[in-house]
């Protein structure tokens, strides 16, 4: 059956019917072109989902102070809330079991010079656990530490691309920049995940900001760590206890939405993983769709083969083939067809995936789209074989043709 | 060669049924040279189909070179018309993206024959039925006459024990029917045994022996005097 004979007798008809395998060989191709495309930008969906998140640890809390919308405890509505440094000397006290880390950040956009080289830069006054809520990437120096805090230094770590900006290729690291009128030394680079933004910052003590702004103790932002092992249910009760200890701290309403906003990044993460999940799924569901049609277009057109080539077959019979030689002939011609050009449906569709890489990150949010090669493979065997199962019918029929009915005369 | 025996064939259609073949009996020895005639529908080419085991009798033992076809399955089939029978059909029955040699090689793809050896036997029967320069010609690019001799040619390249040929001058003008006859009579010549379905007098009287069917049952069976083809090409 699997004779070098057999498969040259299948090689020539292959050649000699060019239109037929070229129609059975594109449906099958495009079947498992789509599929991979397909499944691969929906990876790329879910990677982007991945990144939003990745760049930033997921045990933390961002609190905002806000406006409050109804009075309360003899306070009118309409007060702006603020957050000073004994809130956060409170939080650390009271949730100390819950914590790894408290800090605040008070951002200020500042104009920043060395030397002839001029920019606008985002500043993030901050403490030194700040580090680890940002994920932030020391690559030369040091960052803050808590004699820094104390001694409300001048020191500054700059992001690698504003190094990049204003040293060109000369080393920053204890060289001085003016930092909005105040002259900083830098002490460490920075890299970070999030994208170029992210690394366009400079982080400075948050103690001297506040000399540099009148000697203030306000904060923007408390950013609280808390502990990993929480877990998700942990992080959704630490979140609203500590609502209500803030609420209760600066008299704002328990039912007030506007007084304080608090972003919980382990819920965001929860909810946009689910959200990604079900697009993965809806997304695989409409790529075995197209795998599924892909073989009931391949059974079709063996449907259609074998009645074209029915008068064929009941002449090779009437000069001996016997029902194995056609429904093998038939079944080989199929699988070889739908083999060779579902892997090079498989190939192309790979091949598009690496080529759009990241080209659609940007506009469409597709990081890195891919396939499995398992995943792709199997698709590809999938349908072969269903492509077999689905050929077998027809081919039976087609042996079972009667050579007299076939050869009949019309 | 060949011996039939009271056969029977009725073709069912709906709750009708049709009689076609009423009680056959007849016999071929090797070498003859017999045509069939008769009206068309007088059930000519059921006999052959059945001589041939495309189609199998109701009723009745049919030997060929010996051996008692009789409740065979389709492989068995298969492989004895590739060893014992060649046919030759009315509207040729090549396969139209296989060159002339290819066509007449098939037969013998089937018996497993090398591919090699096969396209040698392949050219050396087209070359009696002198289409060697056509060999590797489409069959659409043949004329009737010359597919029919293709057709013929790979009738006889598995040389079978008989050849049945079912109208083969039914779709060709009368030279061109002659030039066939002329080859039919060649390959007669050299023993083989060869039944030729027909309704036209002349192809019948270049036989040897003319079988007469009506109604389902032979009416005539006489020996006659070999008209020579070759006389009119
Ligand atoms: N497969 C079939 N089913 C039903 N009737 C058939 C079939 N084949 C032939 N017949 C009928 O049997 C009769 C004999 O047919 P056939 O042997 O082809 O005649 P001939 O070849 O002598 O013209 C015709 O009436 C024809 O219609
Ligand atoms: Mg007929």
């Amino acid at each position: 059956m699997f004779s070098r004979d057999t498969w040259k007798e299948i090689f020539e008809t292959i050649q000699k019917n060019k239109l037929r395998t070229f129609l059975t060989g594109f449906t099958v191709a495009l079947g498992i072109f789509i599929f991979v495309s397909l499944f691969g930008m929906g990876n790329g969906l879910n990677n982007t989902f991945a990144k939003f998140f990745g760049d930033d640890a997921t045990n933390v809390l961002y609190l905002f102070p806000g406006r409050t919308s109804i009075p309360y405890k003899g306070y009118k509505a309409n007060r702006r809330i603020e957050f000073e440094n004994d809130d956060l000397a409170a939080i650390e006290k009271d949730f100390e079991m819950f914590l790894e880390y408290v800090t605040p950040r008070i951002t200020r956009s500042a104009l920043v010079k060395y030397k002839e080289e001029s920019d606008n830069y985002s500043t993030r006054a901050v403490a030194p656990p700040h580090l680890f809520a940002e994920k932030t990437i020391i690559m030369k120096g040091r960052y803050l530490n808590e004699m820094d805090i104390a001694g409300k230094t001048k020191y500054a770590v700059i992001g690698r691309l504003v190094e990049q900006d204003l040293f060109k290729d000369a080393d920053a690291i204890g060289e001085f920049i003016d930092v909005g009128g105040s002259v900083f030394k830098v002490i460490g680079v920075f890299q970070d995940d999030g994208g170029d933004n992210e690394e366009r910052r400079i982080y400075i003590p948050y103690t001297t900001r506040q000399l540099i702004e009148k000697a203030t103790d306000k904060v923007d932002q408390i950013i609280v760590g808390f502990k990993p092992e929480l877990g998700y249910a942990g992080a959704m009760a630490f979140e609203s206890s500590i609502s209500k200890y803030i609420r209760n701290r600066k008299y704002i309403s328990p039912n007030d939405p506007n007084g304080l906003f608090i972003r919980n990044v382990a819920d965001q993460l929860k909810q946009n993983q689910q959200f990604a999940g079900v697009l993965q799924i809806i997304i695989s569901g409409i790529a075995f769709a197209v795998i599924i049609s892909g073989i009931i277009g391949i059974s079709n057109i063996m449907l259609f083969v074998v009645k074209e080539r029915t008068k064929e077959i009941g002449i090779r019979k009437a000069l001996g083939a016997t029902p194995k030689n056609v429904t093998s002939t038939i079944l080989l011609e199929s699988v070889f067809i739908t083999t060779i050009s579902g892997f090079v449906g498989m190939l192309i569709g790979v091949g598009l995936l690496r080529f759009i890489g990241n080209a659609l990150e940007e506009d469409y949010f597709i990081t890195d789209p891919y396939i499995n090669i398992g995943t792709a493979i199997f698709a590809t065997i999938l349908l072969v074989l269903c492509g077999t199962i689905a050929g077998y019918v027809p081919a039976r029929r087609a042996a079972r043709i009667k050579p007299i009915v076939a050869l009949r005369d019309e | 060669m060949i011996e039939i025996k009271d056969l029977h064939k009725s073709y069912k259609m709906g709750s009708n049924s049709l009689h076609v073949l009423k009680g056959i009996n007849f016999s071929v020895d090797k070498g003859e040279l017999v045509a069939i005639m008769g009206s068309s529908g007088s059930g000519k080419s059921t006999l052959l189909n059945i001589l041939g085991m495309l189609d199998v009798a109701d009723t009745g033992d049919y030997t060929l070179d010996g051996v008692p076809i009789k409740d065979m399955n389709e492989t068995k089939a298969a492989q004895y018309r590739n060893k014992f029978l060649g046919f030759v059909f009315q509207s040729f029955n090549l396969i139209n993206y296989k060159s002339a040699m290819e066509n007449v090689a098939l037969p013998l793809y089937y018996q497993r024959m090398p591919r090699k050896e096969r396209q040698e036997k392949a050219l050396k029967y087209l070359d009696q039925v002198g289409l060697k320069e056509w060999a590797t010609h489409l069959p659409s690019e043949l004329s009737g006459g010359q597919k029919q001799r293709v057709a013929i040619a790979r009738a006889m390249a598995a040389e079978p024990k008989v050849l049945l040929a079912d109208e083969p001058t039914g779709a060709l003008d009368s030279t061109t029917s002659y030039e066939v006859m002329d080859l039919i009579q060649k390959i007669n010549d050299e023993g083989n045994t060869i039944l030729v379905v027909t309704h036209e007098e002349d192809i019948a009287h270049m036989c040897k022996r003319i079988v007469h069917l009506k109604d389902g049952v032979i009416v005539e069976d006489k020996k006659v005097k070999q008209v020579r083809a070759s006389a009119y090409v």
